[in-house]
């Protein structure tokens, strides 16, 4: 469905990053974690197209659903009208769109990997896991300290939080694939752990390949370049391995975002 | 006041104006669950050839000023996995379907038509000899005159369907394109298809699309499709579906008032997915506030002598 969602708050998280609290209560409701709306930024001919953005929150007043919240990163025009929205201002928002993660269930462990935006799809995923008692852990990697966001959140819902910076001000110093790999090496063989995703693209094969070697399932959400969120366009592709060797185009809005971090041809 | 949004396109009767242009609406289905694609005078799916193809690399589209550049490359699931997987779906919702259908030979082009004719619930066939995105075939039909008509003469005689060419801009003289169409045997005309175009990026020196060039659509080339649609108007007598980037009832009216008998939207339908029903609205209180029982009495009335009353009354 699309909504003129009233803008509830805006929060800004730092220079380049904010949370956008929308009036949406169908969209909340209906949501899954892991699934995107399309967001279309001002009412005017630039930008033109809508953009993808994961549902970060349900918005919840005494546990009825009066909207979802997005976490967003200033990196062009449409996210600079969406970092200076206010309160009060209509942003239309099309969705719950697209496939959602596959929760995992006990005594299985979710291992959930991070980096920098891409945290948008964890909070959801976190609150659906505590709800069936899955142990979860998140790997968050950014660039800096003060680019990690919603820590205590996560720690409410009881999720064990590794950390990494690329400067080293806080956590490991490096890439989050580091202690990915490195709890992996560790984890007893006869375990279940599913390991989910959401960051750069690079980041994403990087775990989908650790994955695999551990011999781990993993589910990525990949964010490619998106023109309806519906199947209409086919400019959001993503190549997908076949039996016959030749990689095929699967249009990530649909049969996506969420896809095994094993079945993309990286 | 009644009024008829009904529209005539050779043989096929359209409940109202409004085509979702190909390769902008998938196969339709796509969009059944986000409105009702019967309440649309007719659907033109994506382009489909004999077979299945996979398209060009990502990034397919990138957004410029008012538009859209894309270089999807026709990917897409052919034209017999089209007929088993899609089609029982759009007739069973009362779709009007359109057919674009691709060759890189006249041959792939008549083989298409002889196959879709002898399908329930095909109602025409818009042929794609317009494609920028392509190497081989489709645009290359389309940019001459003796390819324009050796491909629709000879799908005129495989078919007898409605056979509705999809022209190209991009070409020095459309109206004589879009003549040896209507001489070829064409029901009607489609245009535009979108402009030849490319976006880099400054920093990287990289082209912002894989293919490098693609094709511009969307609000910012409007203009450009409206003078077209206005001198084909003067040139030929079968119907024009007309189409560039339409985002408004106010932009369908002016390509009527140009000469369109019924329009396309393909880029704004991304932006909006539920903008037909609010086109249609636009379109019959603009009918009913000028009086207009059908759409006849507004296609092609460009008053070009307004500025002289003007003078005259002043």
């Amino acid at each position: 469905m699309d909504v003129a969602a009233e803008v509830l708050s805006n929060t800004h998280l730092s220079s380049d990053y904010n949370v956008l609290a929308l009036a949406a209560p169908e969209i909340g409701r209906q949501a899954l974690p892991g699934q995107f709306v399309m967001v279309k930024s001002g009412d005017r001919l630039e930008p033109l197209l809508r953009r993808p953005f994961s549902i970060f929150e349900v918005l919840r007043d005494d546990s009825q659903a009066i909207g979802v919240s997005l976490l967003s990163k200033r990196i062009g025009p449409s996210t600079t009208l969406l970092y200076e929205a206010k309160p009060g201002d209509r942003i239309q928002c099309l969705g719950p769109l697209g496939q959602p993660f596959v929760p995992v269930a006990p005594p299985g462990e979710a291992w959930m990997v991070a980096g920098g935006v891409g945290l948008a799809p964890f909070a959801t995923l976190a609150e659906a896991l505590r709800i069936t008692g899955v142990k979860s852990k998140l790997y968050y990697g950014a660039r800096r300290a003060d680019e990690l966001f919603h820590l205590d959140a996560f720690q409410r819902l009881g999720v064990d939080l590794e950390l990494t910076t690329e400067d080293g001000s806080r956590g490991t110093r490096g890439r989050v694939t580091l202690p990915l790999e490195r709890d992996l090496k560790h984890r007893a063989a006869d375990a279940t752990v599913m390991i989910y995703a959401c960051g750069p693209e690079p980041m994403l094969a990087a775990v989908a390949a650790i994955a695999s070697a551990y011999g781990r399932p993993s589910q990525v959400s990949v964010e490619r370049v998106m023109g309806c969120g519906l199947g209409g366009c086919y400019s959001c592709v993503i190549p997908i391995k076949t039996p016959q060797g030749k990689p095929h185009h699967v249009r990530s809005c649909i049969a996506g975002p969420v896809f095994r971090g094993d079945e993309i041809a990286w | 006041m009644v009024t008829s949004l009904s529209v005539r396109i050779g043989s096929l009767t359209l409940k109202n104006p409004l085509i979702a242009a190909s390769g902008c609406f998938g196969y339709g289905t796509e969009y059944s669950g986000v409105i009702d694609i019967a309440s649309l005078g007719g659907v033109a799916v994506k382009g489909l050839f004999l077979t299945e193809r996979e398209g060009h690399p990502p990034p397919r589209i990138v957004e410029t000023p008012a538009g859209m550049l894309n270089a999807i490359g026709l990917q897409g699931i052919g034209v017999h996995r089209f007929i088993s997987e899609k089609m029982p779906e759009l007739r069973a919702c009362g779709a009007v379907v359109i057919v674009n259908i691709c060759g890189t030979t006249i041959h792939e082009y008549v083989e298409l038509a002889r196959i879709l004719s002898d399908v329930e619930g095909v109602h025409a066939l818009e042929l794609n000899i317009s494609c920028p995105n392509i190497k081989e075939g489709g645009i290359t039909f389309g940019c001459s005159l003796h390819g324009t008509a050796d491909v629709v003469s000879a799908v005129r005689k495989a078919t007898t369907l409605p056979v509705i060419p999809k022209l190209t801009p991009n070409v020095t003289d459309i109206k004589s394109i879009a003549k040896a169409a209507e001489e070829a045997g064409a029901d009607a005309v489609s245009l535009v298809n979108t402009f030849l175009a490319m976006a880099i990026d400054v920093e990287t020196r990289r082209p912002r699309l894989s293919n490098i060039v693609g094709g511009l659509s969307g609000p910012a080339i409007r203009p450009i499709a409206v003078r077209m649609v206005y001198e084909c108007r003067q040139t030929i007598r079968i119907p024009i579906i007309g189409m560039g980037g339409i985002a408004s009832a106010d932009d369908a009216l002016e390509f009527m008032i140009a000469g369109a008998s019924a329009v396309q939207v393909g880029t704004a339908n991304f932006v909006d997915p539920l903008i037909w029903p609010k086109l249609l609205g636009g379109i019959e209180s603009y009918m009913a506030r000028h009086h207009l029982k059908t759409l006849d009495e507004l296609v092609g009335t460009l008053d070009t002598n307004a500025r002289e009353k003007e003078w005259i009354s002043s």
